[in-house]
């Protein structure tokens, strides 16, 4: 279909005319940040604060009621190919220079943030922050500061972008709100509360070997020396977390618990991430590197933690540091995120993740969830892989009436969603045996049964 | 006519069509017998894709490629040859299939699968550019060409095939308009309260819904180009493009000068086996014979076009198979809300049979609905309106012969919804009680 589009208002949804006057708004707003990284000093205090972040915030919430105040509830799909953002168009090429651009910016040159240096003051786009940073942690606002801040802000945003595009569908929505107080609760406001307690700074929501340190010696000792004892609770939390709580909670619900309903990254992905996730290849070649790739950093993790417990010394350091810049912040951050708009929302989660590789593990062997299929209904339009985010062939499954067991799936829901045909469920069974059920052919069979004489 | 084919390893399987039936045929074909060469032959395009999502890439949801179950190499892996051309004649004596380009290529069985047209009763106008109906990718992509000049598009029609491509036009800022013969919408496939419900739903989303309204012709500008419409009642709506949606029926195109005997469609058995040696057809373009003073069978659907393709497979490796549909069943959704029907439901436009009652409950949002038909006692039927239900459930209720009493108990595990969507079942039995104890809803 080569036909050039042009009967079409890219985002089909919504008043054309308001919505581009709310897209001057939205870059307009953007001027503030533009001028401070440049290096022109903003005033600070929450006045500066409000007026740099509240119009961007408006200015997006008001684009996303204009957008879908009038339509009916159902699945809002029009137009995802050919819009500039959703459909790898020039819009998503620049975003995504800008996102990665972000994260290199935070991990290697944050000066140009306004980064001073630990225990001062920072200048700039930072500096905007400190009257929040302050209140929330007792504390001056670094880099990270700013970027959980903007996660944060992002998450709900598009949060509240994602309950009205999906408010025909209460499994959306809930699930949207978990993800959404996850991270505004567990992920931005009690570590910040925690540091302003003069607590360490502590991640309930993540655990090795997603957040490894949590296993590490270092982090034990600093931990555990802190006065109060709040730390060592913290360090049992997170071993709670990983080997006992992680296996129970995989063998009733799948990983879905954790990748789509807890977790931060997960949260991003499926807020933010949203009007990307159907660039997730659905190749088989795809498959078949992302099941080796997740399972090397999952080795990769577990060797260094072993290294470090055992102390080579500057071997274990160099290691150490090498998987923090390659896997840390390359693959999790630059890659994870700033290739949302080209290679879908969920690359870290599908090919990297080693928490991902572990509740996968489970998913697959051990657990009792599963994505049924309605009989013989499906009518192989391909919407439940098209909208997959981890790049399962749902339909494949589907097609042949099979249940669908993929270590991959984070229980997103989205393929049941898009689905015309009303042909997927994702359900927890009574028991983990029988999760296989239906995976003969039943179509053939049927036929057989039927027909020979 | 009776020739009993033995599994040759040699023999060269040619499929003529690469719809739902024919790909069927062909993969189930390969299962059980690894060394026959088989080749799949289609003019619409080289590779399978589901039909049904056609609507889907006009809308911009996907991508045509999207729409392809299978990889490229899959067709290799499985050792099936595909071929792209426009058969032209197929002559029987030879066995030789004859292109539009002057190929031929020879087959030891062929099996017809060329699908469907849409219908065209002889409208003046009818073939005008800017009129055609919607069902080849050829047709999409000649709805996508001149998509840019359409303001208002008229759907004559009111089926299936009719609200999708309403859908699909409004979806991208058409006014448009759907003129159906019926006095409610698609009479001849659903009851009276689920016509009225999608007929809402339709004009909820914005499109002017016309019932009791006919096609009389459509005018020309002057260059060739369908201009506006006039209906039987002589009112006159300008427009720039006609969707004819009325209905399709077997694709023959391929069978014109041969001596392959058809009615409507291409003439065959339960088994598939047409009146000539070696040739076979199946899915929508075939017309099953049944015995005297029965209707033949013509079964337009994908899930029937996949049923057939698994026993044609079976028939052309020598097994004494036939035909046998079993319980009726189907889907589709018009605009946001879904329908699934399984077993017989009376449709309100057609005579009602003798000794049928119906329980029928409906939302207070009018967007959900259930319905019960019973015969003897037993649920013959089940039709569904906005809620999603198992089709195996569904399906052994009337196989059993189930009791509406033993139904009601049974309810709530065919439910097929998502996780936390709100559950109708009690109030579903509730009311259905109080009508059972009635006699009926109706």
């Amino acid at each position: 279909m080569s036909a050039a589009i042009t009967d079409f208002a890219p985002n089909h949804y919504g008043n054309p005319v308001r919505k581009k006057i709310l897209s001057i708004g939205l870059m307009a707003s953007l001027l503030p940040f533009i001028a401070a990284l440049a290096g022109h000093q903003i005033s600070s205090g929450w006045g500066a604060l409000f007026l740099a972040f509240a119009p961007f915030i408006l200015c997006a919430l008001a684009y996303i009621w204009v957008t879908y105040s009038d339509t009916t509830p159902g699945i809002k799909n029009d137009g995802v190919i050919f819009g500039q953002f959703t459909g790898r168009g020039l819009a998503a090429i620049m975003l995504g220079m800008v996102l990665t651009g972000l994260y290199v910016t935070l991990y290697w040159f944050p000066q140009y943030l306004g980064f001073v240096d630990w225990g001062k003051p920072a200048v700039g786009v930072i500096f905007l922050l400190e009257p929040l940073s302050q209140a929330l942690r007792g504390t001056y606002a670094d880099q990270w500061f700013l970027y959980g801040f903007l996660y944060t802000v992002g998450v709900s945003v598009m949060g509240a972008r994602m309950l009205y595009r999906y408010r025909h569908n209460k499994y959306q929505i809930l699930r949207t709100f978990s993800v959404m107080f996850f991270q505004l609760a567990f992920g931005f406001i009690l570590p910040g509360l925690l540091k302003s307690f003069s607590q360490p700074e502590f991640y309930f929501t993540y655990f090795w070997p997603l957040k490894s340190e949590y296993l590490f010696p270092g982090k034990w000792s600093e931990m555990m020396a802190h006065p109060g004892g709040l730390g060592t609770l913290m360090l049992v939390w997170g071993v709670v977390a990983s080997f006992i709580l992680t296996p129970i909670l995989t063998y009733r619900f799948g990983k879905r618990w954790y990748c789509s309903w807890v977790c931060g990254c997960g949260g991003l992905a499926e807020t933010a991430g949203d009007p990307f996730r159907q660039l997730s290849s659905k190749k088989l070649s795809a498959w078949k590197f992302e099941r080796w790739s997740i399972h090397l950093v999952l080795v990769l993790i577990t060797v260094l933690t072993v290294l470090l417990w055992i102390d080579l010394g500057e071997f274990s350091q160099s290691y150490k540091k090498a998987y923090g810049f390659g896997v840390g912040s390359l693959l999790s951050g630059v890659v994870g995120v700033g290739f949302y708009p080209l290679l879908g929302s969920r690359v870290w989660c599908r090919f990297f993740c080693p928490m991902a590789a572990v509740l996968g593990v489970f998913q697959r062997f051990f657990s009792r969830f599963r994505i049924t299929t309605n009989g013989d209904q499906c009518i192989s339009c391909g919407n439940c892989s098209m909208y997959c985010e981890m790049g399962i062939d749902v339909r494949a499954y589907a097609m042949q009436g099979k249940n669908i067991i993929r270590a991959s799936c984070v229980g997103c829901g989205v393929c049941a969603a898009v689905c015309p045909r009303g042909v997927l469920k994702l359900e927890n069974g009574k028991t983990h045996a029988d999760r296989f059920e239906g995976a003969e052919n039943p179509l053939a069979e049927l036929m057989r049964s039927l027909s020979s004489h | 006519m009776d020739i009993l084919i033995k599994k040759q390893s040699d023999r060269h399987v040619v499929i003529l069509g690469n719809g739902i039936a024919g790909v069927t045929t062909a993969l189930s074909l390969r299962e059980r017998d690894s060394k026959c060469r088989i080749t799949i032959v289609s003019g619409e395009t080289e590779q399978f894709y589901s039909r049904p999502a056609l609507m889907y890439i006009y809308m911009g949801h996907m991508t045509l490629e999207n729409t392809r179950p299978y990889e490229p190499w899959f067709w290799k892996k499985k050792k099936i040859e595909l071929c792209q051309g426009w058969v032209e004649r197929i002559d029987i004596s030879t066995k030789t299939l004859i292109f539009a380009d002057s190929k031929t290529l020879n087959y030891d069985q062929l099996v017809l699968a060329t699908g469907s047209v849409p219908n065209k009763f002889g409208w003046p106008g009818q073939d005008l550019k800017g009129v055609q109906g919607l069902y080849s990718l050829q047709e999409l992509q000649s709805l996508e060409a001149m998509s840019s000049r359409i303001k208002t598009a008229v759907i004559v029609g009111g089926g299936l095939i009719g609200v999708e491509l309403a859908e699909m036009l409004h979806s991208r800022g058409k006014h448009v308009i759907i003129l159906a013969r019926e006095d409610t919408y698609w009479s001849n496939a659903m009851p009276l309260e689920e016509t009225k419900m999608v007929g809402d739903v339709i004009r909820a989303a914005g499109i002017d819904l016309r019932l009791n309204a006919e096609l009389q012709e459509i005018v020309d500008d002057g260059s060739g180009q369908a201009c506006a419409l006039i209906t039987k009642t002589g009112e006159r709506i300008e427009c720039e493009f006609v969707g004819l949606t009325a209905g399709v029926g077997p694709n023959l195109s391929a069978l014109k000068n041969s001596e392959i005997p058809t009615g409507r469609g291409i003439l065959c058995d339960f088994s598939f086996r047409t009146h000539i040696d070696d040739v076979f057809a199946c899915g929508d373009c075939a017309e099953i014979e049944t015995p005297d003073g029965e209707r033949n069978r013509m079964e337009q659907l994908w899930y029937t076009g996949k049923m057939h393709g698994e026993i044609l497979a079976g028939v052309l490796c020598g097994e004494d198979l036939t035909y046998d549909r079993g319980i009726w069943f189907n889907s589709a959704k018009f605009i946001d809300l879904e329908w699934h029907t399984y077993g017989q439901v009376p449709p309100c436009g057609r005579p009602q049979p003798e000794g049928v009652s119906h329980l029928y409950w409906e939302a207070a949002d009018k967007r959900h609905s259930f319905r019960l038909v019973i015969q003897d006692d037993a649920v013959i039927g089940v039709n569904a309106m906005g809620i999603r239900y198992r089709h195996k459930i569904c399906e052994r209720w009337i196989a059993e012969k189930r009791s509406p009493t033993a139904v009601f108990k049974n309810l709530a595990e065919g439910n097929f919804d998502p996780e936390f969507y709100r559950r109708y079942e009690p109030e579903i039995v509730q009311v259905f009680q109080a009508q059972l104890s009635r006699g009926g809803a109706r």
